[in-house]
């Protein structure tokens, strides 16, 4: 195995003529980490995976993988391994061929790369299906296929472009506990671009939310969700409730709002519930308040069916003075 | 509108079907069936016995026209014009998948000759030939003037078949150390193969069976096209119709050989991906 290596971004950036997709990102990634890019369609989040690939120029600044600048090598020689959104595995060709593609490049015979292909679809338990064509598996065996066809070559780091998108919500879940169980054994970093923030959550050391081409953020997921850096950040990741307090834009998790019945909270505001949903263990609680900002609580089942509330009933929002949290910016 | 029965609709377009199906192939069933005419038969029904005297005499010499020799300079000109046509089309096809300066004129330069009637093309370059001086001949000018015809088909096809090829295929061969040729070789020559030998038959059919485009072209010695043409004023006896049966059988054969190996290969994969006698569930 390769040995793990550190990725740096110092202000990449990427313009495509007149625009800018990626706007001068600085980026430290430590070996051995499960690295999510977050952020919606249009954020830059695909180019910058790309340009750490090689499948895309550098328009400025430099990719630093291990001890090397990798700015103007070909992909294949960075280190790196990239697994495809959808895979792109080679339809004409059997499992074991797609894995022993890259040893085939190289010119190494048929017996050693055969046993290589081999051992990488051990690793990812799809032995029983070496002989098949990729159409003739599930997705989620594809995207096994897929990780041991990049895992051939020995990478330092693993690219990994919305590897889940073309799963059922089902197999996400399990694929997802896959995808960590083999960063944590193979111990390189994974970088894996998604617009889900549930699945960066569930998945990554760092998480890096981008927009407009900027990181706005980059930090552990709690350090995340618990202060978000801007309104963006606290909208993007869900869960908070943006509001004006005292002039200032601020933001309070929805899991730290309670209902109060009006008569008991001379402090709390004033709100109409708006919608209730079910969820099982909570029950989340649309409401707007009286100066016409919308609100949302998420109530412990427990909690609200002791004082449930209907659609059009007026009662009271409060929260902690120490749940209020001001953005950095 | 859930009732199982099929509606009136389906029966018209049914009815319709059947009709063209008929067209099609009615009067090429008239020459099969009159091809096996009795030796004292004629040109057309009722017919007088059956024999396969025609076929027979198909391969002695005729009394005016040369089968044997058209079918041979055909059959050639055919498979010059499919291999020029595979390759220029391929690497047109390639070049195409790029913006480059004046692409979209030379596209639209490249596809006129399919709008341009045949017969003024094979006049054109006829005429040209015979301004430069030099004698026009099937496996020169009349090459050419084929060529004017299934290269911009050829080229139409491989813009169709490289639109829809997914650029990502590429990118994984880049990623797993694949250069240039390698990509080309192991990957996209593969993946587009099926279209490739669709293209060759294509270019092939399209020269075996050109007719006007031959017609002021061909120099001294004909075509087979041609020279049907020119014995169907001639020749009074059904050894032509003869010739139309083993011609459409000979077409038959290639195209359902070309099925056939295509079914076998599909088959061997599939097989390959069964899990049918090995025990699992």
């Amino acid at each position: 195995m390769a040995r793990p290596a550190d990725l740096e971004l110092a202000s990449v950036t990427k313009r495509y003529g007149g625009t800018v997709a990626v706007d001068s990102i600085s980026l430290k990634i430590k070996a051995g980490t499960y690295c999510c890019l977050l952020g919606p369609s249009g954020c830059g989040k695909s180019s910058t995976l790309r340009m750490i690939a090689g499948h895309e120029s550098v328009s400025d600044g430099d990719i630093v993988l291990g001890n090397q600048i990798v700015n103007d090598k070909p992909p294949a020689q960075r280190g790196s391994a990239m697994m495809f959104q959808s895979y792109a595995l080679f339809p004409h060709l059997s499992v074991r061929d797609n894995v022993a593609f890259s040893l085939r490049m190289k010119g190494i015979d048929k017996p050693t790369r055969h046993k290589r292909a081999d051992e990488m679809l051990a690793l990812v338990d799809m032995t029983p299906y070496a002989e098949r064509l990729p159409a003739q598996l599930s997705g989620g065996q594809q995207q096994r296929v897929a990780l041991a066809r990049a895992l051939v070559t020995d990478p330092q780091i693993l690219l990994l472009d919305e590897p889940l998108s073309a799963l059922d919500p089902f197999l996400k879940i399990r694929v997802r506990a896959e995808l960590k169980r083999f960063q944590r054994e193979l111990g390189i970093s994974f970088i894996h671009v998604t617009h889900s923030q549930e699945e960066a959550m569930a998945l990554a050391d760092l998480v890096v939310i981008m927009s407009h081409g900027r990181i706005e953020q980059a930090g552990a997921p709690r350090a995340i969700f618990e202060t978000p850096a801007s309104e963006f950040v606290a909208r993007f990741i869900g869960g908070h409730n943006i509001l004006p307090i005292f002039g200032k834009t601020v933001s309070v998790r929805a899991d730290r709002v309670s209902l109060v019945p009006q008569d008991d909270a001379p402090g709390g505001r004033r709100a109409i519930v708006r919608s209730t949903e079910y969820q099982g263990s909570n029950v989340v609680v649309g409401l707007v308040a009286e100066d016409g900002t919308e609100l949302v609580a998420i109530v412990p089942d427990k909690v609200f069916f002791a004082r449930p509330v209907e659609v059009g009933d007026a009662t009271a929002v409060t929260w902690d003075e120490a749940d209020i949290h001001e953005f950095a910016a | 509108m859930l009732s199982e029965t099929r509606g009136w609709g389906f029966w018209l377009l049914a009815a319709f079907f059947v009709l063209f199906v008929l067209f099609l192939y009615g009067p090429l069933s008239t020459i099969v069936l009159l091809s096996f005419q009795g030796e004292n038969g004629g040109l057309t029904f009722p017919m007088n016995g059956f024999s396969f005297t025609w076929f027979g005499r198909l391969f002695e010499t005729q009394a005016v026209g040369d089968f044997g020799g058209s079918f041979r300079r055909s059959l050639s000109l055919g498979v010059m014009v499919m291999a020029v046509t595979v390759l220029v089309s391929l690497l047109a096809g390639l070049a195409f998948r790029r913006r480059f300066r004046a692409s979209t004129p030379l596209f639209y330069l490249a596809v006129a000759s399919l709008i341009v009637p045949s017969i003024l093309i094979s006049l054109g370059i006829g005429l040209l030939f015979q301004v430069i001086g030099i004698r026009p001949a099937w496996y020169s000018s009349a090459f050419g003037a084929h060529l004017t015809w299934t290269l911009p088909f050829g080229l139409l096809i491989m813009l169709a078949v490289f639109n829809r090829f997914n650029t990502a295929y590429e990118e994984a061969a880049r990623d797993l150390g694949a250069s240039p040729w390698q990509t080309f070789r192991f990957v996209v020559l593969p993946l587009i193969l099926p279209s490739l030998i669709g293209v060759a038959l294509f270019g092939f059919t399209l020269s075996y069976d050109e007719f006007a485009r031959t017609m002021m072209t061909a120099g001294t010695f004909n075509t087979l096209p041609l020279e049907i043409y020119a014995m169907t004023t001639n020749v009074t006896t059904p050894v032509l119709y003869a010739l139309g049966t083993v011609t459409t059988g000979l077409s038959f054969l290639v195209i359902f050989t070309a099925l056939a190996v295509v079914l076998v290969l599909q088959r061997r994969r599939a097989r390959l991906g069964s899990d049918a006698g090995k025990g699992t569930l």
